[in-house]
């Protein structure tokens, strides 16, 4: 009797359970195997180029052995973390990477967003449209090109910048070679080059307000001001938080390249960063477990600061970036 | 100022525009202002540049700069370079970026988010410069050629661009028809997708072709040969380096601040040539820059 339950049981349900089969991976793939052959040469790429190189980290645990290769030699634990963190060199380049980067987010990050209010304000079209052409143009110039422009534009002797300075007696002043300017030149040319590209973004979420509440905001009488501060501040707060959130995550990774060219031995004492010191130790001296310790070592403060400001951010606000 | 009274409003709101305006017309100032004095210094006397006497228009027009460019092999070397890389990188990126955001944005694609999660992850987190350098070593990549084609060739930022679009602009209804059809993916993706999608293909297209050209880290990290040496690495040589004259008198001696002075020219018109394919398409694409960042700030 049992037995027939079941077997009847079986056959009705038998076609159901046909159609309630929920597609997965393996069972669409023969459906699905020509997408898979237009993204697997990407996969592989992604792969080989950025998955790699993360299995790679283990280097920093090893003994780099020439024979041996990516992740042969011996285990030596976290000999050349304690290596880094007790070198003389570990205080002045976690300041100087702090330094750089804070002040590039405290005065770079709000840069765009009044850039963009103020282009917002813009009533005259044609003038609004050369504006933006103007400051977006920077940000397509290469940083070789950018630090090079510097060179010429600030050199004391030579440079415009260096004559409007002498005009207003600060002699010998230079600009570029000097352990208190490193940081103000740095930081503002980088506002120069991308505040245009930067507030974009914030120009877009301003251009999606709706009308109406505008509408409403004179109706209740606001001025100028009130609409910024009540209508089109709170409009791009999501877009705020988002980009702060990313750029939290970049804290203590500089900008390589800009550094490094913009290095010269009389403000090396501020300029030595850890992303430069990695390719100086790695890439020049060839040690390479232990550049590849302090490259973790910048990574994994990275990443912990970007997952705490997400969690930040995500209980106060509700905003995330997954 | 006309434009401003026109509407007749009250006097608050004049003052609030000419506020407005008046910071605007600085910023304006500010940004500009050292791009023009880079293209009058490059084609004026060296004296006057180097003495503060130009400032708004060029004076004792000389090509002296350029003249000493053309001369100069190794910029066109580093010239030939760059367009070899830039113009097949940018091919190669297309071929691989494209027709994966195609698959990423067909909604019946099981694998859909954990592929997304794949390439997403390594915006976050990274291998770092060491291990990836010697991955190189072992790929037996480092001064070839291909070190500025093959590696990271599939930007991910793009590549959510390019999905976002799809998946925004591409009806299922019309693949559903296709298929009716008898298109399979691929034509669908050749014969319907691409020709519909030609904004998104030219905005990520020039991202990479930007990305190539301006691209000064592959050349320092992994290529010795200075014959495969980017134009971004002969500039840092001319510009930062100050070896601006091919024999190396760039600096020093008795005649360093007469070699200066030229050499200051010499900059200045390096800076113009190497930035000008930009310049000159900069004009017609900016509206599909600003396109790619709204595309993108879509959260993926």
């Amino acid at each position: 009797m049992a037995l027939l339950s079941t077997r009847t049981a079986k056959t009705n349900s038998a076609p159901n359970i046909k159609l309630e089969k929920k597609p997965t991976i393996i069972n669409t793939f023969k459906r699905d195997y020509q997408l898979w052959l237009m993204i697997f040469p990407a996969i592989i790429i992604v792969f080989v180029f950025n998955y790699i190189p993360m299995y790679g980290i283990q280097l920093a645990f090893r003994e780099y052995d020439f024979t041996k290769g990516l992740t042969g030699g011996d285990w030596v634990g976290l000999k050349y973390f304690t290596q880094f963190i007790e070198s003389h060199m570990f205080t002045d380049l976690l300041r100087n990477t702090i330094v750089l980067s804070l002040t590039t987010i405290i005065v770079g990050f709000p840069a765009p967003i009044i850039l963009a209010l103020l282009i917002n304000q813009i009533k005259w079209k044609r003038g609004k449209k050369i504006l933006q052409t103007t400051v977006y143009l920077p940000h397509f110039i290469s940083i070789v090109v950018l630090v090079g422009l510097l060179n010429v534009l600030l050199s004391p002797n030579t440079g415009i910048v260096g004559h409007i300075m002498n005009a207003f007696g600060f002699h010998d002043v230079n600009l570029l070679a000097s352990t208190s300017t490193f940081v103000p030149v740095y930081v503002l040319s980088d506002v120069w080059q991308h505040v245009g590209w930067n507030s974009i973004i914030y120009l877009a979420a301003l251009s999606s307000v709706d009308p109406q509440l505008y509408d409403s905001a004179k109706m209740d009488g606001a001025n100028r001001w009130q609409i910024i501060k009540n209508v089109e501040i709170p409009a791009i707060i999501p877009t705020i938080i988002i980009l702060l959130i990313l750029n939290m995550g970049s804290i203590i990774s500089t900008g390589f390249e800009k550094i490094f060219l913009m290095q010269n031995p009389l403000n090396l004492p501020v300029s030595e960063v850890i992303e430069t010191y990695v390719y100086k130790i790695g890439i020049i001296s060839n040690q390479f477990s232990y550049a590849a310790a302090i490259g973790l070592f910048n990574t994994l403060i990275n990443f912990a600061l970007l997952l705490t400001m997400n969690y930040i951010a995500k209980k106060f606000s509700n905003i995330s970036l997954w | 100022m006309a434009i401003l009274t026109k509407k007749g409003k009250n006097v608050n709101d004049i003052i609030f525009d000419l506020f407005i305006y008046v910071i605007c017309g600085i910023i304006f100032f500010i940004i500009a202002y050292p791009l023009y004095f880079v293209v009058i210094a490059s084609v004026s006397d060296s004296t006057l540049v180097s003495t503060g006497k130009v400032l708004l228009f060029p004076k004792g027009f000389s090509l002296f700069g350029y003249k000493e460019i053309f001369q100069d092999a190794r910029i066109w070397v580093g010239y030939k370079n760059t367009m070899i890389y830039s113009l097949l990188g940018t091919f190669v990126n297309l071929l691989l970026t494209l027709p994966a955001a195609y698959v990423l944005s067909r909604k019946e694609f099981r694998a859909r988010r954990i592929l997304m999660f794949f390439f997403v992850f390594t915006m976050f987190f990274n291998g770092g410069l060491i291990p990836t350098y010697l991955l190189m070593k072992d790929l037996q990549l480092i001064d070839t050629m291909w070190v500025f084609i093959i590696p990271f060739s599939v930007n991910v930022f793009n590549l959510i661009i390019t999905r976002t679009f799809f998946e925004t602009s591409i009806p299922n209804e019309l693949y559903e028809a296709a298929s009716i059809d008898g298109c399979n993916h691929f034509t669908f993706f050749l014969k319907v997708v691409l020709p519909l999608s030609k904004a998104v293909v030219s905005v990520i297209g020039l991202y990479y072709l930007v990305w190539h050209w301006n691209d000064f880290f592959t050349g320092l990290i992994y290529i010795r040969d200075y014959s495969l040496q980017p134009l971004q690495i002969v500039l840092r040589d001319i510009l930062l380096s100050n070896q601006v004259f091919a024999e190396g008198a760039g600096s020093g001696g008795a005649a360093g601040g007469y070699a200066q002075r030229y050499a200051d020219q010499i900059k200045y018109g390096v800076i113009i040539i190497s930035t000008l394919p930009i310049l000159i398409v900069y004009p017609f694409i900016q509206k599909y820059f600003e396109k790619g960042v709204m595309i993108g700030s879509v959260k993926g």
